[in-house]
């Protein structure tokens, strides 16, 4: 019963952010990047619910951009990381032998570099704007994928059911493309899923270090980062960023319980 | 036991090398010529080839990476640009503030969260259990960052009982530097309590459904012995493997809460040293967080058959 | 005559979460050093029924009515501080996995005190002695070094004489075995066994033998209770049960006991459809930091004609090499030496598609045989591939008739997790026979199912062979199965054949020590003295 509650707040969350995300161009109440110094640092009230950045602009309009950007930037970096992990964690795996085990030295060695340093690294080289971090933030969360990929392809692969098919006089990559991708599929979403929240917060964490996305484009990151002088003054600039990256996340994590309890049916009576 | 260590030990190198090829490929690839950064736009071109003779930058590059290696080896990560200060001791002195943050609140969220997710377990889909899942989730799901700049709002600015902007050592005021190091340690402690106690109840549910916890009830031990005994060394194993993970993941996005915090650790150095376009101590600091790493994941696996006597032979 | 040592009135056992019943209305009791056997098939309840007795029933189920008393003692509301001082003490428990049921974080001998240290004011000395005595008892060669070894150093068993020790070692009044030796070999299972019975004699401790091999509960049990979904169906002398059972269920599970059929003389002569030569498999041996270990011959120069429409059976323990054998002639797994013919061609040289396409295999675990993520349908369609000349509504039609064969007409659209064990492995047989192969192994294609339905499947592989007269390597350790359908039997140890001859000849004129050894240890239903002489023989 518990992952029906889950999946219904959960749901309800990320549809609330993908909604926003979407339409947030057409109806934010104000343009998130008109500066009014004479409506400087205000309090929420009922024109501004959030109020208002040192420069006078509206928070909730900040938000609602900041949301199509954080969502566009996790949607593209997990699109990229899945594609090109699938790729190289499924070829591993096929193919074996001393194709896997260099690939997967290399990948190892990737891995020995925490993901957001790794993407702060790739940062450095091709610089801080949005392709910039898509990019970086892809790379760097590639080898958990094909890691994950490969470990499947390979469980996979020692099932009987695989060897009915080679009995049966299937070539191997027939096998390989019928019968071991498409039970490799569950685990890839639910790892896909969870990414989707873990670079969301590794895009926050470097838009807050001044390595994201540039400001005055607002992303919830770089709303943070830029509230911290305010913060004894006007502690909601601190807070409503705060609260819609921790609101997204728990939607994710609750979403991927309940995805995982459904695919996984040995957790599901758990 | 022994010929686990050496497998272990032996699987590290390879990775330890393809480490180093990352990170002194990855410096090659940052645009502009580290010359002209170095000597600023306006250099004398004989000065700048003298410098490259200097910095083997003439040579074949596969040559410039043994030549690095050689001087990492040795201990020598070259000067900072900035400061012209070797980058080691920097690395060194600004890893012991990171180090600390990181293993006590490692520790702390270790202990606090193998208990509750055992608990969790044993009382599995009571309001106990939806109530440790439920907090560990919304830990789970709470920015680092953020969690930071609330406490410092609450404790420092609002209550003032912790002081809020600065770090004094440990070696110049034991009570002080402790005073800086609470809120910083409590926001690791509450952000890596979530992932730990969800793994600490998964293991633990799986190693309850086993047998041998019911042999163990069969013989009479008391419920206190048995999830002591035979639940918690079991379910640790894999609680442990992802403590090494966390540990790295933490040295790695530490970079954050120091900037919260104002601390002088080793991500803050990273992160300055990046607006600086300060290649040598980047590198540095990238290659020391990436040995760090996979020589705390070492030190982890090593540990492992002390929980899991199977892993030794296996 | 005494009260009984236990007595169990009216047990109901429900699912906490649906209400369905597991455990209905069940009364038995247990005389003091009696041996009762609780038989039932997956799903009888026979398993919540014991584990109810010790308060030990899984989360999800719980007792809801009945009474339970062990020497007038009632353990149904009993305080949970006196429980745990019976449990161990006054009722052991074996159980079923060797593999999962002792610890592998601790040592043998810590988990083999811990019992005693709780029920017995015992020094540390006077405890590792008891341990080590036990150890001596039940077989084990090097107590001292067991004593200190952790489970998994163990083969499976190894481990059940440990728990057995462990479990002994208290002198309970009641031992509780829950199919103590499922998952071992026939050999082992002897060994387990006869030791039970041998320790359960010296402490006076009666024995409920959880089972569903009516052939250990002829040769070990006295009174036996047969339960079926939830309810008792008869409860009498094994004897009794056996010979002259009342109730219907009860004759069906003794009727689908394999019997010897006559002998079918199918032995064709001339050239043999299949013919192998010095066949040799090794595994490599593990790689060392440094070098490698030698390899392992799990096949060891085997040679085996077989012939059109012949059935050959191969059995041996666990390790005898059978199942690498059966994969080995399927070319699933290289041959480091020695050849196979199939209608007289080199199929190992030429990677012969032919071969491959008119050999079939059927596994032993109906659960991971079938892609999950296929439907029925597919699943049996998909060797037809292969079969180009076929079209498409001629392939839909075989497949369909296949079905029908197999009693599955109408379940094309059904995925495997929505089918039973039973019905699964007959998938797996439609799959393997739809394309008429000429050559099947079967791999212990019965041993993961219930046994009656052991008996249908077993019926239907015979009926399907007589229809499309393919051969077949019928790989088992069950001998009592083996000796229903095999033309000849072929018996391995080690990864060579020790002997080979016709149905007949094996099993009752056993030439090598090592198959009188198995025959021996293959529990019959002793009705006729059978078990008896085969056992001095």
């Amino acid at each position: 019963m518990k992952w029906r509650i889950n999946t219904v707040i959960g749901g309800a969350l990320i549809a609330l952010l993908l909604g926003t995300a979407v339409t947030a161009a057409l109806w934010t109440p104000f343009d998130p990047l008109r500066i009014n110094l004479k409506a400087r640092l205000q309090a929420p009230s009922a024109l501004h619910w959030f109020g208002t950045d040192e420069f006078g602009r509206d928070v909730l309009s900040r938000l609602m951009a900041g949301a199509a950007a954080s969502v566009v930037v996790a949607l593209a970096t997990v699109l990229i990381a899945v594609s090109i992990g699938v790729l190289v964690g499924g070829v591993a795996g096929y193919l074996r032998g001393w194709t896997d085990r260099i690939i997967m030295a290399v990948n190892d060695a990737l891995l020995a570099f925490p993901g957001i340093l790794l993407a702060l690294a790739v940062m450095i080289v091709i610089g801080a704007n949005k392709t910039g971090l898509v990019l970086a933030l892809g790379l760097a969360y590639i080898p958990s994928i094909a890691r994950v990929v490969r470990g499947t392809v390979l469980s996979i692969r020692e099932k009987e059911y695989i060897e009915a098919s080679r009995v049966i006089g299937n070539s191997e990559l027939y096998s390989m493309l019928r019968h071991v991708l498409p039970n490799a599929i569950a685990p890839v979403a639910v790892l896909a899923t969870s990414m989707f929240g873990w670079v969301l917060l590794a895009e926050s964490a470097l838009s807050f270090l001044g390595l994201g996305v540039p400001p005055p484009a607002p992303t919830w990151g770089n709303m943070l980062a830029a509230s911290r002088p305010y913060m004894e003054t006007a502690a909601w600039l601190s807070i409503a960023p705060g609260l819609c990256i921790a609101l997204t996340l728990l939607g994710i994590n609750l979403l991927g319980d309940s995805l995982r309890d459904r695919l996984d049916p040995r957790m599901a009576h758990g | 036991m022994l010929g686990y260590l050496a497998r272990r030990l032996a699987m590290t190198i390879p990775t330890l090398l393809l480490v180093a090829v990352a990170v002194f490929t990855l410096v090659r690839l940052i645009p502009g010529d580290p010359v002209q950064v170095m000597l600023g736009d306006n250099a004398d071109p004989a000065q700048a080839a003298q410098l490259r003779t200097q910095l083997g930058l003439d040579q074949p590059v596969p040559l410039q990476f043994l030549y690095w290696l050689g001087k990492v080896a040795t201990g020598d990560l070259g000067h900072s640009i900035t400061n012209n200060l070797p980058v080691l001791p920097l690395i060194l002195e600004r890893f012991q503030v990171s180090a600390t943050i990181v293993l006590v609140a490692v520790g702390l969220a270790a202990c606090i969260a193998v208990v509750a997710g055992l608990i969790a377990a044993w009382k599995q889909n009571s309001a106990l259990d939806l109530a440790i899942v439920g907090g560990a989730t919304l830990l789970l799901s709470i920015p680092s960052f953020w969690l930071g700049l609330l406490l410092l709002l609450l404790f420092g600015l609002k209550l003032k009982w912790l002081p809020v902007i600065g770090y004094v050592p440990f070696s110049e005021n034991v009570w002080q530097a402790t005073l800086f190091m609470v809120l910083p340690i409590v926001t690791l402690t509450a952000v890596e309590i979530g992932v730990l106690t969800r793994m600490a109840r998964a293991a633990s549910i799986e190693v309850l459904r086993l047998e041998y916890v019911t042999h163990a009830r069969a013989k009479g031990v008391p419920e206190w012995l048995v999830l002591g005994r035979h639940v918690l060394p079991n379910a640790f194993a894999p609680t442990w493997t992802l403590i090494g993970l966390v540990l790295g993941h933490l040295l790695g996005g530490i970079a954050v809460i120091e900037t919260v915090f104002t601390l002088p650790g080793l991500g803050r150095l990273l992160v300055d040293s990046i607006f600086a376009r300060d290649y040598p101590v980047v590198q540095g600091c990238l290659l020391f967080t990436a040995v760090i790493y996979v020589v705390v994941n070492l030190i982890v696996d090593l540990c492992y058959p002390l929980f899991d006597p199977r892993v030794a032979v296996a | 005559m005494t009260a009984p040592l236990l007595t169990v009135d009216h047990l109901r056992i429900e699912a906490a979460r649906t209400g369905a019943v597991v455990v209905d209305d069940v009364s038995f009791a247990i005389e003091r050093g009696e041996f009762l056997a609780v038989v039932g098939e997956s799903g009888s309840g026979k398993t919540a029924a014991a584990r109810a007795i010790l308060g030990l029933l899984p989360p999800g189920l719980r007792r809801v009515g009945g009474a339970i008393q062990l020497d007038g003692e009632d353990l149904a509301d009993i305080a949970p501080r006196r429980m745990r001082a019976l449990r161990g003490r006054s009722v052991g428990m074996v159980f079923q996995e060797p593999m999962v049921s002792l610890n592998p974080a601790i040592s043998v001998g810590v988990q083999m005190a811990e019992g005693l240290a709780l029920h017995e004011k015992l020094t540390r000395a006077e405890i590792r002695q008891r341990c080590l005595d036990m150890l001596v008892r039940v077989q084990i060669r090097d107590p001292a070094r067991t004593f200190d070894a952790y489970p998994h150093e163990f083969s499976g068993g190894m481990r059940q004489r440990i728990m057995l020790a462990s479990v002994m070692l208290l002198k309970p009044k009641l031992l509780l075995a829950d199919e103590p030796t499922t998952a071992l070999d026939t050999l082992s299972q002897r060994e387990v066994l006869d030791l039970m019975v041998e320790l359960a004699r010296d402490h006076g401790t009666a024995v409920m033998l959880i089972t569903h091999n009516l052939g250990l509960v002829s040769r070990y049990a006295q009174r036996a209770v047969v339960l079926r979904q939830g309810k008792l169906v008869e409860t009498g002398s094994v004897r009794q049960i056996l010979s002259a059972p009342r109730e219907a269920y009860t004759r069906q599970l003794v009727d689908a006991l394999p019997r010897r059929s006559a002998a079918s003389g199918r032995r064709v002569a001339g050239d043999p459809l299949i013919s192998v030569r010095g066949l040799k498999v090794s595994f490599g041996g593990r790689q060392r930091l440094f070098r490698r270990d030698a390899d392992v011959a799990a096949v060891n120069g085997v040679d085996l004609e077989i012939g059109a429409g012949e059935t050959v059976a191969v059995v041996g323990g666990s390790g005898s090499g059978k199942t690498t054998l059966g994969r080995a002639m399927l070319r699933l797994i290289p041959a480091a030496a020695g050849e196979i013919r199939f209608q007289g061609r080199d199929v190992i040289a030429t990677r012969d598609r032919a071969f491959r396409l008119a050999s079939q295999l059927v596994f032993q675990d109906p659960y991971s045989s079938l892609d999950p993520r296929m439907r029925v349908g597919e699943i049996v369609a998909e060797p037809l591939r292969h079969v180009p000349e076929l079209s498409s509504s001629e392939r839909d039609r075989r497949v369909a008739g296949m079905l029908d064969e197999v009693g599955l007409g109408g379940f094309a659209h059904r995925w495997p997790h929505e089918l039973s064990g039973g019905q699964r492995q007959r998938i797996a047989i439609a799959r393997a026979i739809v394309r008429h192969p000429s050559f099947v192994v079967a791999d212990e294609p019965v041993s993961a199912l219930d046994m009656t339905i052991q008996a249908q499947v077993l019926k239907l592989f015979e009926r399907l062979q007589a229809q499309y007269g393919f051969a077949c390597l019928f790989i088992s350790h069950d001998l009592a199965a083996v000796e229903q359908v095999a033309d000849r039997v072929v018996v391995m140890q080690g990864g060579r054949i020790v002997e080979q001859g016709s149905r007949d000849d094996v099993f009752d004129r056993p030439q090598h020590e090592y198959t009188r050894a198995l025959l021996a240890a293959t529990p019959v239903l002793d009705l006729a003295g059978q078990a008896a002489a085969r056992a001095s023989g």
